[in-house]
């Protein structure tokens, strides 16, 4: 990294993006290093960036709390962001883990869903690309998930936004192919947070947050087009996007 | 969520309902629920002073942020649910140290309060509840008090080594040591009797921060054994030699990753390994240096090293025995595990210095302290211990809470006489664990 490092996170306190935080503050040494969080909890930005300051006194934090789902909210956060310093690396790392069933049942929160998952972050990403497309830097990384892959009965409303998430990532990538701003999709598989707690008491084998962030890290630097996280996932879901339809309707998952 | 969950030790894996703390600021709401329960950090001690079957588990391993460092005065403000290597991993690089640490260093701030922990250099720093100068504690009536050596002193002691039962420790404040470099200058000395363990663990104190020795349990009364010592160095008084010598940076990372059907310790293997141990260690007999992380925490680069002793799980044993009847005691039980065929390679023997304990239940006393793994065996493995019990109760001697699993509540109100009538007047009527039901009844 340079001797000043600008790290915008939107959705800061989740729990990858806030891992993720704290190896970027371990790894940059003595050298000045600005974290922008965005968030919705001012008290969890500030308990994350006090910790952030302790593992790197070097560290500064700027904490935000915005509106993530009106498009004209999110390019005012951005501008506003941009206007304090063209950001080195840009994390987008907000969304929920919705039931599945309930969205079937309540169309109003499975759009509630879609918005958070899908549409808030790549608006998010349109906004960062322009600024930072103008500057000709930066890394603009952006968590969607492997449930965005194929969709499935058991969670397809997140995994269709994810989808888009994913679909509009491999847009912007051709977009700025030519520029000097990198395009990251990070596809995590399910990790151990608060989010997908009811997962794990079902036995489900989860990675820990602490494996995936450093994955998602070294991706970033790195400027990977397309991160799994943990790296398996890739040979997962390579076989499970492939599977012919008659086998794969016949699985329970 | 109910979730299968077994600590160090692994002799049971029963289901828990548990209850994930997000950070010290909700906690005291997540706690008023689903009473009794018990705090749960990493899991490392080896009985079930964390357990609390088909009861409620509130795990504070989320709960691990840090909350400020001073660096003039070296005192961390973090949650309790960070984790002693995050401490040393941020802090080491910029010159300090945990002044106390066990043999492994991933268990959580709260956990090391609770069970108030010791190391190799109890004759110098005493127990690392002597070095936490506050800490913040939830009640499940829904209060929080805020606890040092002046303000709610009595609970502050109570907690300190008080078994998770006083309350959830939130936040603690705890002063770190300076330290020139991660390395120490060791010194390796076999022996080959009790009578020169005590001489050394007495001739050593003086000069040196650390001592332990490993020993063989299975040699009887001419017990053999390596005494370990050290203190911490500057890189600049060690030699290119000394710094590049194999063993001395952290060894690679190991994992047993599976947990065979029967223990790996065994008469087969404790003997040629016992021996091998012996030699190896005798060999390397003098003056090296070590980094800090494999001086102190050897094993931590072993992932699921409990695993080795096969699906029955495993018990440790530590005791302490005063001074006055620590050789005899000692040796009584050394002859009494080879008496029995059975051993342990993990066979720690220890001096503690007379200190003014930290907390009301604190393990440690004046006289040696002695920890044994044994396997599993089932009532075999009992009629070893209830032996054992003997020696240390007529030795005046008592259990570690941390390690043990089963020892009967009378050996543990016996040992523990002298805190225990004042330490039930703070617990927490919220708080059980299966530990505190077996020794104090509820």
């Amino acid at each position: 990294m340079t001797d000043s490092t600008r790290i915008v996170i939107i959705g800061a306190s989740s729990a990858i993006a806030e891992h993720c935080a704290r190896q970027w503050a371990g790894q940059a040494g003595h050298e000045s290093l600005q974290f922008v969080l965005l968030g919705r909890d001012q008290n969890r930005l500030n308990a994350i960036a006090g910790d952030l300051s302790v593992r790197n006194p070097a560290a500064t934090s700027q904490i935000l709390c915005a509106d993530f789902s009106r498009a004209e909210a999110i390019a005012k956060t951005v501008a506003d962001i941009v206007a304090g310093g063209t950001p080195d690396i840009v994390l987008i790392a907000h969304g929920t883990l919705p039931d599945q069933q309930l969205c079937q049942q309540d169309l109003t929160l499975a759009a509630d869903a879609m918005q958070i998952n899908g549409l808030s972050p790549v608006l998010f990403a349109e906004a960062f690309a322009g600024h930072m497309q103008a500057v000709n830097t930066g890394t603009i990384a952006i968590i969607g998930s492997v449930a965005g892959d194929r969709g499935r009965k058991s969670n397809y409303v997140y995994g269709a936004a994810k989808g888009l998430v994913s679909r509009y990532a491999q847009g912007l990538q051709h977009r700025l192919a030519g520029s000097n701003v990198k395009v990251v999709l990070i596809k995590p598989g399910p990790t151990d947070t608060p989010m997908t707690a009811h997962l794990k008491q079902d036995g489900a084998s989860l990675a820990s947050v602490e494996s995936v962030a450093a994955t998602i890290v070294r991706g970033v630097s790195k400027g990977s087009p397309v991160v799994y996280a943990p790296g398996k996932w890739w040979l997962i879901m390579m076989i499970i996007r492939h599977l012919p339809r008659f086998v794969f309707n016949k699985m329970d998952i | 969520m109910f979730m299968k969950i077994a600590s160090w030790g692994r002799l049971a894996e029963h289901p828990h309902e548990v209850v994930p703390l997000a950070d010290h600021r909700t906690l005291v709401q997540s706690i008023q629920h689903g009473l009794p329960g018990i705090s749960y950090g990493m899991g490392r001690s080896y009985g079930d002073v964390c357990l609390n079957p088909a009861g409620t588990l509130w795990q504070t391993r989320r709960m691990n942020r840090f909350i400020s460092f001073d660096q003039g005065t070296g005192i961390l403000s973090c949650e309790a649910g960070v984790t002693l290597k995050e401490i040393q991993d941020c802090l080491v690089p910029r010159g300090w140290m945990l002044p106390v640490t066990p043999g492994t260093q991933l268990i959580t701030v709260g956990g090391a309060i609770a069970n108030d922990v010791h190391g190799k250099n109890h004759h110098v720093m005493g127990t690392f509840g002597e070095h936490v100068t506050s800490f913040r504690i939830a009640r499940t009536d829904g209060s929080t008090l805020d606890c040092n050596r002046d303000h709610h002193a009595d609970l502050f002691k109570a907690t300190i080594g008080g078994l998770g039962l006083t309350g959830v420790i939130s936040t603690a404040q705890i002063r770190l040591r300076r330290i020139d470099s991660p390395w120490l200058l060791t010194d390796t000395v076999p022996f080959t009797s009790l009578d020169d363990f005590f001489s050394l663990a007495d001739r050593s104190e003086t000069d040196w921060e650390h001592t332990v020795s490993w020993i063989d349990c299975l040699t009887g009364p001419q017990t053999r054994g390596i005494f370990l010592r050290a203190n911490h160095t500057s890189e600049a008084e060690l030699t290119e030699k000394q710094l590049t010598a194999p063993g001395t940076r952290t060894p690679s990372a190991l994992n047993m990753p599976v947990t065979p059907p029967l223990s790996l310790v065994n008469k087969l293997s404790l003997r040629p390994f016992n021996a091998a141990y012996y030699h190896m260690n005798a060999r390397k007999a003098g003056i090296s240096a070590a980094h800090y992380q494999s001086f102190f925490y050897p094993l931590d680069k072993i992932q699921h090293w409990n695993r080795m002793y096969g699906r029955r799980g495993f018990f440790q044993y530590q005791c302490v025995v005063p001074r006055k009847t620590a050789r005899p005691a000692i040796a009584d039980m050394l002859a009494a595990i080879a008496a029995a065929g059975d051993g342990s390679f993990l066979a720690v023997l220890k001096t503690f210095a007379e200190r003014p304990a930290a907390g009301l239940l604190s393990f440690p006393l004046a006289g040696a302290t002695l920890a044994l793994d044994f396997p599993n065996k089932g009532a075999r493995t009992e009629r070893l211990f209830a032996r054992l019990d003997d020696i240390v109760t007529q030795a005046g001697g008592r259990l570690y809470a941390a390690k043990d699993a089963r020892m009967p509540a009378q050996m543990f109100a016996e040992g523990y006489a002298s805190g225990l009538q004042e330490f039930s007047a703070f617990r927490d009527p919220g708080i059980s664990s299966a530990m505190s039901r077996r020794l104090l009844g509820s």
